[in-house]
């Protein structure tokens, strides 16, 4: 009786957005009187940072400090449409509706700052703190708060602007089955090491080692976190969540979550992660999604390490106690591949 | 039903309010009370979200009947901040230990519990403080690490 230890490795594409596109996103963006901006939306956020991040991409895109935006996700009856928070599409599909939208907002900003300053709005530029200045001439400057309330009061526009994101829906050969299925990929490479004890079968994950590409991390804390939670999931699922814990007869189902097992704080295991940047080129300022992906490549990663150290080969999740030790006995004990 | 009066005092104030029988500490402080920062996760003692101190101890509001809380003192999250956060919700903001926060109120408070019994303590009676209280978004490290950042702080203040 003996506990091994074992190594797997998995490398993941992960595809942002929905498989074959046709998943749009809206946004809306409008100047306060206030010279502050809203950008409403229905991407929910929750707490994967829909709205910091969101918040940020307005903000880079009119030109304003991001103090002064001001991201609404509150109902999903009355705001513009969105697909939803899922298939890691928040950041990428989201993103880009935004940075329409507020390109547009900004265009109606330069042109009443223009007509405010007596220039052509072409000639104006935003110096991200709060003002709108001829180029080369900051002192022929404007404050955002003033032009929108120019714009309000005075000339009677509205700033504000629409944008939707849109990957047309692919189709699909019904002879080849050729189709374009996603337009933007992810990717992750991950090592585990385990431990199988050949008595219980019980699997603790001792360490993760992980590179995730993720296009370019505009929060690099918010994009941290979710790859931190994230993998700690994918080792959840890997080895404990199932919602039919008890059998043989599904009589025996449990009725609630508290037969659905995850592992607590004291079962954690040590995570390095490396994030990589390759700028997407039709990502929002280049970036894709963490979402998922964080769990993905995890649960294949802790299959090849319970192979590895001892021989079992468990295509089922849940890898159970159970599911190793009939694993072992079915081959007589255990076989760690790994040699010296 | 007969409805009783209970009177305890809810983060320092003196607060009263009607009972039901069989009514639980949990639904007593967001229902009758309206601290709505104690979380209902589970409702059996499961998932710590409920956590609140009851003259100090941590507890599970959801398993506790609300009368048996009369003339006591209860603690919640909606207390912890004065005119600045406390230095656990600090150390939580600054550390990312939060995503969706549903678990967060309780994590405070089991953590409150755990600094004013040991003010230093290690990773492993971290884990064993919060062992209770579950998370599903941050893997808990970060919750870990912001607890142990915390203690940091208060002891360089004390
Ligand atoms: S609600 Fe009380 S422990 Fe889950
Ligand atoms: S932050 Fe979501 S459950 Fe802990």
């Amino acid at each position: 009786m003996a506990r091994h230890r074992g190594r797997g490795f998995a490398a993941i594409n992960y595809p942002i957005g929905m498989n074959l596109g046709g998943d749009p996103s809206q946004a809306l963006v409008h100047a306060n009187p206030d010279g502050k901006f809203t950008v409403a939306l229905s991407s929910i956020d929750l707490g994967q940072g829909m709205k910091s991040v969101t918040r940020q991409i307005a903000a880079e895109t009119l030109g304003v400090p991001v103090e002064d935006v001001w991201v609404d996700t509150a109902d999903s009856d009355t705001g513009p449409h969105c697909m939803g928070s899922f298939a890691s599409r928040g950041t990428h599909r989201v993103g880009n509706a935004v940075i329409a939208a507020a390109r547009e907002a900004r265009a109606v900003l330069l042109e009443a700052a223009a007509e405010e300053l007596e220039v052509d709005a072409g000639d104006l530029v935003t110096d991200g703190r709060g003002n709108i200045h001829v180029r080369g001439a900051p002192a022929r400057a404007i404050t955002t708060m003033a032009a929108a309330q120019a714009a309000q009061f005075r000339q009677g526009r509205t700033v504000s602007g629409r944008g939707i994101f849109l990957i047309p829906l692919s189709p699909v050969d019904p002879e080849t089955g050729e189709m374009t299925p996603v337009s933007c990929f992810a990717h992750a490479a991950m090592m585990v090491e385990v431990e199988v004890d050949d008595e219980t079968g019980e699997v603790g994950v001792t360490d993760m080692q992980s590179a995730y590409e993720v296009g370019r991390a505009l929060n690099p804390r918010l994009v941290g976190q979710q790859l931190t939670g994230g993998a700690w999931m994918g080792m959840s699922h890997a080895l404990w969540e199932t919602t039919e814990p008890f059998y043989p007869d599904r009589a025996h189902r449990p009725v609630d979550f508290s037969a659905y097992l995850m592992p607590g704080p004291g079962d954690l295991s040590s995570h390095h992660i490396s994030i990589l940047e390759r700028p997407a080129p039709d990502g929002p300022y280049g970036a894709k999604g963490p979402g998922e992906m964080c769990a993905n490549p995890v649960l294949p990663a802790v299959a090849n390490a319970i192979w590895d150290a001892v021989g079992v080969r468990v295509d089922d999740l849940p890898i159970t106690p159970e599911k190793v030790l009939r694993g072992l006995r079915a081959q007589g004990g255990a076989r760690p591949r790994r040699r010296g | 039903m007969a409805l009783k009066p209970v009177a305890l005092t809810l983060n320092g104030s003196e607060r009263a309010a009607f009972t039901e029988d069989g009514e639980n500490l949990l639904d007593f402080l967001r229902r009758r009370l309206g601290d709505l920062s104690p979380k209902f996760g589970c409702g059996q003692g499961a998932c710590g979200a409920c956590t609140v101190l009851l003259d100090g101890a941590p507890v599970l509001a959801c398993l506790i009947l609300a009368e048996t809380a009369a003339g006591r003192r209860i603690e919640t999250a909606a207390g912890l901040a004065g005119a600045a956060l406390h230095p656990l919700q600090r150390a939580f903001v600054e550390g990312f230990a939060a995503q969706c926060g549903y678990c967060t109120p309780g994590m405070l408070m089991a953590a409150v519990a755990l600094l004013r019994a040991n003010p230093r303590p290690t990773r492993e009676e971290v884990v064993a403080a919060i062992g209770g209280n579950l998370c599903r978004c941050t893997g808990y490290e970060p919750i870990i690490a912001a607890v142990l950042d915390a203690a940091g702080h208060m002891e360089r203040r004390a």
